[in-house]
């Protein structure tokens, strides 16, 4: 039972924080928004640099060696910065597909480019009806010769608007919510019969909807077994929600931080708003669900790593819960601390709160994981 | 970082569990299943059985008494004594005057106290709050005038615990009224069965038991030898004693019972041509707080890890303390909402009507407001992190 970082772990948390205060504070989020990619190719080279997009690569594969643990850590302090960069859709969702499933030629075809910060990748699973059923895939993979057709439409693409490659989830059998007959396969960007419709989101980041027509793949192209991609999208989804959970925490000691500092500051009737007791409570309610929140993150952090998947989901499930309750209580009631200014764009607090909204609906929202945790054997078994 | 108790942690438990099995007497056990309120005969049985195994005080030094265990163990021995439903022991001797004489008496007050408190000889009820003086504890009147070698005590004490049991009473009485209130408060010891002018009256409270007492000093005398530190120095003793009071308030444990006789219920009441348990809308809503009530474990477990390596208690155990009874007062709650039309039952409900395992749910639900209440009400919690955390101005 240890929930300490270690020193490395301290030390890559301090090189992070420095790094976005140097090089990418809010100010520099603000201005990417207004771009078509809506990130900085330069940045992710850098951020490759550090090590950071080859954090769970082992280090005889010449990466850092570490675990899920680490990408939290990472993530909390990128997320305090709303660094746009694609480090959840490439080195989360993809980057975690690849290690697990991705033959050697596949790993230096394109997992290599991407932790190295030449390219980056998306994955691509949900679609219009699916809401956060990964089962639910209309899109389909026919046979043809040794390779495979694709044709589809994916929604909400993490950078799909940008990737490189694009790992796309295909019905290869069965009907439409059938779990088994789903496959994996990595898509180029620029390949025929693939169109991206960038979409900016609420949280000023960009996904796409992706369109495949007749979009033709190598056999090459399929990561792992024909139709038995269900376990690792699952996982990879449960990972999305840990890395939410991380990312989610930088936001909300932020807006929590801010919170405070303004009670001190802001007077009204001759005194700082943050004698009243009223909002000293409220404050005080929003400490706890942060520091809930914090144990929430290291929970699911510990979590992602878990072989044994039945354990994995019951806990990434309740720390995901806590991100969207917990988290929505700091950001909604930071906003009302703060008055009218925080429903101004012009405050950081509204970007915060954005992000953090789309988080809490991406990789299962509050009701879709309690009805997972409802599900699971281990909800039923009485102690 | 880690979730996982070690090899050893693990056999600790095994052997606590097992044991727990074996010492509880059948009828205890009976009651236990059955998640009755236990009378007093029965947590003194069991105080008993636990002294002749040396388990009475963990948290004790191990040189008075305590059984050497780290953090991580008293913990997992709370955990399955919660388990298995065995009675709690008084707390008022083992984990609050005992501790505060282990720190601040006398060697004749060590000598005195302790052997008894740790054998279950001498029940102890601890006389802090007043009817005007809860939260407000400093301003309390008990008076404890000099008189030779004694202080003469008048004055009032109420919320005393089970003090119809108690054989001494701990209190905080005024010794002196120049300067701030908390100056004037010395920390007295007093034997209830020998001292006249004392007098214990039990009241009821809606769960229906006469958990606690009016306690009334009429002229009572006690000896200055029974002054713990100095006169006049009982407020930060008290504040200390507190801290104690507030770690294990949480109520994880009990949650966790609670929400896995929720499913037992659940599964027992037929509704349809199914059960309760089958119902996707209370399914999810005890899934909510088993969800909740896991990340409040992690937070708690983190604490216990840091206060394995010394790190005292501070601001952040009272997060611990108002998120654990608010999600305790819930789960009561959600008990109450899977008896349906059976939570109008009440204790000794005839079987006809109601289950015996069922019939303590109601007194607990009722009872168990006061979670939020005790052990510094939840908005004094509040108080205490905004003030001493996050140092926010005062008014």
């Amino acid at each position: 039972m240890n929930f300490d970082l270690t020193e490395e772990q301290q030390m890559i948390m301090e090189q992070v924080s420095k790094f976005v205060a140097n090089e990418s504070p809010v100010s520099r989020f603000r201005e990417l928004r207004e771009t078509d990619q809506g990130w900085d190719s330069k940045m992710w080279s850098k951020m490759a640099e550090q090590g950071w997009l080859s954090i769970e690569v082992p280090e005889e594969q010449g990466g850092f060696g570490g675990s899920f643990v680490d990408v939290a850590v990472i993530l909390e302090q990128l997320g305090r910065g709303l660094v746009p960069e694609p480090f959840i859709p490439s080195v989360v969702l993809a980057g975690g597909i690849f290690k697990d499933l991705a033959d050697e030629a596949q790993s230096e075809a394109f997992l290599t480019p991407m932790i190295e910060g030449r390219t980056s990748l998306a994955f691509a699973y949900a679609e219009k009806q699916s809401r956060y059923d990964l089962s639910d895939c209309l899109t389909k993979a026919e046979k043809s010769g040794d390779g495979w057709t694709i044709s589809g439409e994916k929604v909400w693409v993490l950078n799909g608007h940008a990737a490189d490659q694009i790992i796309v989830v295909a019905r290869t059998a069965g009907d439409q919510l059938d779990e088994s007959g789903l496959s994996l396969f990595v898509v180029d960007a620029d390949a025929k019969g693939l169109t991206q419709v960038r979409t900016p989101g609420m949280d000023g980041q960009r996904t796409a909807v992706v369109r495949l027509e007749g979009v033709e793949v190598g056999a090459d192209r399929l990561l792992g077994s024909e139709g038995e991609a269900f376990a690792t999208v699952e996982k990879a989804i449960d990972r999305g929600a840990a890395a939410a959970c991380a990312e989610g925490q930088g936001q909300i000691r932020e807006l929590f931080e801010r919170t405070v500092a303004y009670l001190k500051e802001r007077e009204q009737f001759g005194v700082p708003i943050g004698s009243f007791q009223v909002l000293q409570h409220i404050a005080s309610d929003m400490y706890a669900e942060m520091e809930l929140c914090g144990s929430a993150t290291i929970l699911a952090s510990i979590q992602a790593d878990n072989p044994d998947a039945e354990a994995r989901k019951r806990d990434i499930s309740a720390a995901k819960l806590q991100l969207s309750d917990g988290g929505w209580f700091v950001q909604e009631n930071a906003i009302q601390l703060f008055g009218g200014i925080g429903v101004t764009d012009e405050q950081d607090e509204g970007l915060f709160f954005k992000r953090l909204r789309v988080l809490s609906g991406l990789f299962g929202d509050a009701d879709a994981h309690v009805a997972r945790f409802q599900s699971l054997k281990g909800f039923d078994a009485i102690d | 970082m880690d979730l996982s108790y070690t090899p050893e942690q693990e056999e600790f438990r095994k052997e606590v569990r097992s044991w727990i099995a074996e010492a509880m007497p059948a009828e205890m056990k009976k009651h236990a299943q059955d998640g009755a309120n236990f009378e007093h005969s029965e947590v003194m049985e069991w105080h008993k059985i636990l002294y002749a195994k040396g388990w009475a005080a963990p948290n004790w030094p191990e040189e008075v008494g305590g059984t050497g265990w780290d953090v991580a163990q008293r913990s997992i021995f709370q955990d399955e004594c919660v388990r298995a439903n065995a009675p709690s022991l008084s707390p008022f001797g083992l984990s609050m005057v005992g501790p505060l004489i282990i720190q601040y008496g006398s060697d004749e007050q060590k000598k005195r106290f302790l052997p008894k408190i740790l054998a279950g000889e001498e029940i102890w009820c601890q006389g802090y709050s007043e009817p005007n003086a809860g939260s407000d504890l400093a301003n309390l009147q008990l008076r404890a005038e000099k008189d030779g070698d004694d202080y003469i005590l008048n004055g009032q004490k109420t919320w005393t615990t089970y003090a119809q049991y108690a054989d001494w009473i701990f209190v905080l009485c005024r010794t002196s009224s120049e300067g701030k209130k908390q100056e004037g408060i010395s920390f007295l010891l007093a034997d209830i069965n020998n001292t006249p002018g004392i007098d214990v009256k039990p009241f009821l409270t809606t769960g229906g038991t006469l958990a606690f007492s009016e306690t009334w000093f009429k002229d009572a005398r006690v000896s200055q030898a029974n002054r713990v530190g100095p006169e006049n120095g009982g407020w930060s003793m008290a504040k200390a004693l507190l801290g104690h009071e507030r770690t294990g308030i949480g109520g994880i444990a009990e949650s966790a019972r609670g929400l896995t006789q929720t499913k037992e219920i659940a599964q027992d009441t037929p509704v349809g041509k199914g059960t309760l348990f089958d119902d996707a809308d209370f399914r999810r809503r005890i899934a909510r707080k088993e969800m909740r009530l896991r990340t409040i474990e992690i937070m708690n477990l983190r604490a216990l890890a840091a206060a394995q390596v010394g790190h005292a208690p501070g601001a952040e155990s009272s997060v611990l303390k108002i998120v654990g009874t608010e999600l305790q007062q819930e789960v009561t709650e959600l008990q109450m909402d899977a008896l349906g039309h059976n939570a109008m039952g009440w204790l000794d409900s005839p079987t006809d009507a109601l289950p015996s395992s069922q019939q303590s749910i109601a007194s607990q639900f009722n009872y168990l407001r006061a979670a939020t209440i005790y052990g510094g009400s939840n908005e004094i919690q509040k108080n205490i992190i905004a003030k001493q955390l996050l140092r926010l101005p005062s008014a």
